[in-house]
């Protein structure tokens, strides 16, 4: 799902030195820890997504790399250097608000500007500065414009163009996207990635989308109170989650808890009341163990007639990974349908099928009497 | 070692602990003198002797014996005289007729101004404003004109042949709650509009579609929803009225006696300033509570920043 | 028809307030053109009254001297409660805050004979102390000033309120220290309800009676204390003509101002429509 190509300056050869080391971070307030023992590395030209529900404490860690909240403890360490102690101004680091917070009392020229004259640069290149800023994001013509005579998507891009005059070493985005309607969101994500990139600036993003997330992000955090719970590529994060609340915060899961009946180091099965699940890989756990089996809805396949046994992944899955029942609800989304079905014992499981021809052959409907497969190479085991 | 919060910890740690301390020090530093510190030495006058305007000191040092003298006279006195004990009760009663009227008059007045037509708000508000910013003294002065025996009233009301004497209005009563009235009613007038102004109509227009008569609705949603523009008004009517002065003092009369004029009367004209301070000092603790209750209100309403 | 009624109800009630708020307004006005000397019966018109009240040394001197109070007093109330503001709306916790606010907001609603009396008792034991200072415009000036900051505070901190915290934020990450966030972010943000303030505090000052009486010493007669002692002795032909040149005044400035921003309201509603129907990116 993820569209973002790796930029040719991304450094991700082991044994190079952090961009941006955060170290053990922690957040309190009174008895609440807002962020709990945070430990990140970013490398130096990646864009960086902390994604989670609001309260999570993303944004709380996002204005502490900006400096507007200090750390109840732990070092933010940017190229070898302890930004802690220094005060926002201080800091080689600049944010898009979520807001924008364009100042409206001065035009788009000045608003760009305005960081720019605080390091009181020569004019002449302080003029050339914001002009190459505003052709980037293709607002020349409005320089003279004031904020409120701009439109939402228009006040955006000036923001982002305030955030990039200085050539800060580290770019901060909160919630970039979120005041766009879906159809600006989806031509800005990607928009937004492109100038990004031509700047070459090292970013972190914080996003409650996990769309918005896997679009623009090359990695991902999930966060959850105050902690991190996986860190990865999109694909990394959405194939193999680790734990129950990666697998259904990203996309939908569907998940079924059971016992490792078999353990073995290129197979597990594992038996729950639906069905008996063949695991095409090794997992660590031990015979005996409680774990819950995920599934994504787009890897199950949901038929009229059983599955032929020639149509499985392996001979060893016959009898596996099938399970029976009736469709309670579907729905129809234009590019794929949504079907649950209720199981016999009162499970419901979610699948989807994009509409091609192939699964066309018999009509499916409410009331439906079905089967749903799918292959053992396509099961996460948690143990979470 | 838990470090300070945000932004204040950053304003201090860059201007040093100067710029914060600076913000807050200055017109707290200018408070404390000028207006806590007179209150405690208006308590101490009110239980110091006086003699040819020279203050006798609280605290004596004589023979190795420290006496400490607290002349609680004046507040006996004013416990058993009937003249203050029924100027303060006076006092509270006129204020608490001001608010009510007040709250009677305004109320409609701000509810249908809130529901004008959008672009006629701004100019209503000024055509109310306005008086408020031409001289309050002036306005009440104005009354005397109109309520006097030969004023203007009485005068075209003979000419009209409505009246064969001059009707007594000035002096009055009548004419302080007037006075009073008409000088309040702007404070009362903004906090309800305020209020009414930013209420959501949809919670009415819910109310009605779940059975309610607009009566109805209005007794149960608006009125609540605008309880804290009445209790705003009500205290900035109050609470100033109880001790009012020039407007008793130009338009009332005998039957009125106010606390304000008895302050005045006290410090000018008896030159007593022991007893002056005493009796502001009970004035203060009559009104401490609702003060409170519209700190409170403030506090409240205030809350701090949006980030 | 229902609507109708209420809408006649509606204007009534308006109607009849806003006479009353104005009627002694245009008696004030209509009578300072009275030729009788005796203020309530009508003589014809004349502006004898204005003569005489050019020659009306007292008035004028006081006048004079309520205008340079009224000045020094707004601009310290300016100073003072945006500081105030600044503290009450920026800090969210600092030890005596609830003291701090209550100090601030009391003289909004505490009866001027007491905050007078108590103000002109500390000052007269300073004076015995200290030999100074005097009662006269500095005293008039620092009770003005207590009453106006308090007002100046309510102005400014709303306006404060309303502006949020990101923009200051923003400035911040772009390079600013402390004071300049203030002078080039947050300032020119609140001006417009400072000027008001100003205005406010210095209405305020012009018109007050109680404070002036108290603080005011020798030689340092106000104009309100001019008026008010003569109309405790009746009525006064020269008070109207008062009233009328600061009704003329003011009437004028309140309504001058009130279209400039109506005006200005308008336009910058009428951009922000045109931005948005121009709209996406």
């Amino acid at each position: 799902m993820s569209t973002v190509k790796p930029p040719d300056k991304l450094q991700t050869g082991e044994g190079s030195p952090p961009f941006l080391q955060i170290k053990r971070i922690i957040k309190q307030y009174d008895d609440v820890f807002a962020v709990d023992d945070v430990s990140l590395s970013i490398q130096k030209g990646e864009i960086f997504a902390l994604l989670g529900s609001s309260g999570c404490g993303k944004s709380t860690l996002l204005r502490m790399l900006a400096g507007f909240e200090l750390p109840t403890s732990g070092q933010i360490v940017l190229e070898g250097q302890d930004i802690v102690g220094l005060a926002p101004y201080e800091r080689p680091i600049n944010m898009m608000f979520q807001s924008y917070a364009l100042f409206p009392h001065l035009s788009v020229w000045d608003n760009v500007a305005f960081g720019l004259r605080r390091d009181h640069l020569p004019k002449a290149e302080i003029e050339e500065r914001v002009a190459r800023m505003l052709d980037l994001v293709q607002l020349k013509a409005y320089a003279k414009r004031k904020p409120h005579q701009l439109s939402g998507g228009q006040q955006q891009r000036v923001a982002l163009a305030r955030s990039l005059a200085k050539r800060p070493r580290l770019l901060l985005l909160d919630e970039p996207l979120g005041a766009l309607d879906k159809k600006l969101r989806e031509r800005t994500q990607l928009e937004l990635v492109d100038i990004i990139e031509q700047v070459g600036v090292t970013c972190v993003m914080v996003t409650h989308d996990q769309e918005e997330a896997m679009t623009m992000a090359t990695r991902i955090g999930v966060m959850s109170e105050g902690k991190i719970l996986q860190v990865g590529k999109p694909a990394e994060i959405y194939e193999t989650p680790n734990c129950r609340f990666v697998a259904d915060f990203i996309g939908s899961v569907n998940s079924f808890r059971g016992t490792i009946e078999v353990d073995e180091p290129d197979h597990v099965v594992v038996v729950s009341p639906e069905c008996r699940h063949f695991i095409s890989h090794g997992i660590t756990g031990t015979l005996g163990m409680t774990v819950h089996v995920a599934v994504r809805p787009e890897k199950m396949t949901v038929q009229l007639t059983p599955p032929r046994d020639d149509e499985r992944e392996s001979p060893d899955q016959i009898g596996f990974n099938v399970v029976q029942g009736v469709i309670e609800d579907l729905a129809y989304l234009g590019s794929l349908t949504t079907y649950h079905v209720r199981l016999d014992g009162g499970t419901v499981v979610k699948v989807t099928h994009t509409n091609s021809a192939r699964h066309t052959q018999a009509p499916l409907t409410w009331g439906s009497p079905v089967y749903v497969w799918w292959c053992g190479s396509d099961v996460v085991v948690l143990t979470q | 070692m838990p470090l300070p919060l945000t932004l204040p910890a950053l304003y201090d740690r860059l201007t040093g602990p100067w710029g914060r301390k600076a913000v807050i020090g200055v017109p707290l530093v200018f408070l404390l003198v000028f207006f806590l510190l007179p209150f405690l030495v208006v308590m101490k006058i009110s239980v110091s002797e006086m003699e040819n305007v020279v203050f006798k000191d609280l605290v004596l040092w004589s023979d190795g014996v420290l006496q400490l003298k607290i002349k609680l006279g004046n507040y006996l006195f004013i416990g058993e005289d009937e003249l203050y004990l029924s100027a303060y009760l006076s006092s509270i009663k006129f204020a608490a007729i001001t608010t009510v009227l007040c709250l009677l008059i305004a109320y409609p007045f701000a509810y249908f101004m809130a529901r004008s037509p959008a672009d006629k708000r701004p100019a209503l508000l000024m055509l109310v404003m306005l008086p408020f910013w031409t001289s309050f003294l002036l306005r009440v002065y104005a009354w005397k004109m109109l309520l006097a025996d030969n004023g203007v009233f009485n005068n075209m009301a003979m000419l009209a042949g409505l009246l064969d004497e001059p009707l007594k209005m000035m002096n009055t009563p009548f004419s302080l709650v007037l006075g009073m009235v008409y000088t309040y009613l702007p404070f009362m007038i903004l906090p309800l509009y305020a209020n009414l102004v930013k209420m959501d109509l949809r919670l009415l227009e819910a109310a009605l579609d779940l059975g309610a008569t607009p009566w109805q609705a209005f007794w149960r949603v608006t009125v609540p929803l605008s309880k804290s523009g009445i209790i705003a008004g009500a205290l900035l009517v109050f609470i100033p009225c109880v001790g009012e002065f020039v407007i008793p003092e130009l338009l009332g009369g005998p039957q009125t006696l106010m606390i304000g004029r008895v302050l005045w009367d006290e410090f000018f004209s008896n030159n007593d300033w022991p007893m002056a301070a005493s009796v502001a000092v009970v004035m203060v603790l009559l009104i401490i509570v609702p003060i409170a209750f519209f700190n409170k209100y403030q506090a409240e309403n205030s809350g701090g920043v949006r980030a | 028809m229902k609507v109708n009624a209420g809408r006649l109800t509606s204007l009534g009630w308006m109607g009849s307030v806003f006479f009353f708020l104005y009627l002694p307004i245009f008696a004030l006005v209509i009578l300072s053109f009275n030729a009788s000397p005796m203020v309530t019966s009508w003589g014809g018109w004349s502006l004898r009254w204005y003569e005489a009240l050019a020659n009306d040394a007292e008035i004028i001197s006081g006048f004079a001297l309520s205008l340079k109070i009224a000045f020094f007093t707004a601009c310290a109330s300016v100073v003072l409660g945006t500081l105030a503001a600044l503290a009450l709306t920026r800090f969210k916790r600092f030890p005596g805050r609830t003291l701090f606010a209550g100090m601030v907001n009391s003289p909004l609603v505490m009866p001027e004979v007491i905050i007078g009396l108590s103000l002109l008792l500390m000052l007269v034991s300073v004076q015995r102390a200290l030999g100074f200072p005097e009662r006269g415009m500095m005293t008039i000036w620092l009770g003005h000033t207590l009453l106006g900051m308090a007002y100046a505070t309510v102005v400014v901190q709303s306006r404060l309120q309303e502006m949020t915290q990101s923009l200051e934020e923003a400035a911040q990450d772009l390079g600013c220290r402390p004071w300049q966030v203030f002078f080039l972010v947050t300032l020119p943000l609140i001006s417009q309800a400072i000027a008001s303030a100003w205005l406010l505090t210095f209405t305020l000052s012009l018109d007050d009676v109680v404070l002036s009486a108290f603080l005011s010493g020798p030689g340092s007669t106000t104009m309100p204390i001019t008026i008010f002692s003569r109309a405790r002795l009746g009525l006064s032909p020269s008070v109207n003509t008062v009233a009328t040149l600061t009704v003329l005044v003011v009437g004028i400035g309140v309504v001058v101002a009130s279209l400039l921003i109506a005006r200005r309201e308008r336009r910058r509603a009428q951009e922000m429509s045109d931005a948005y129907k121009a709209g996406g990116m």
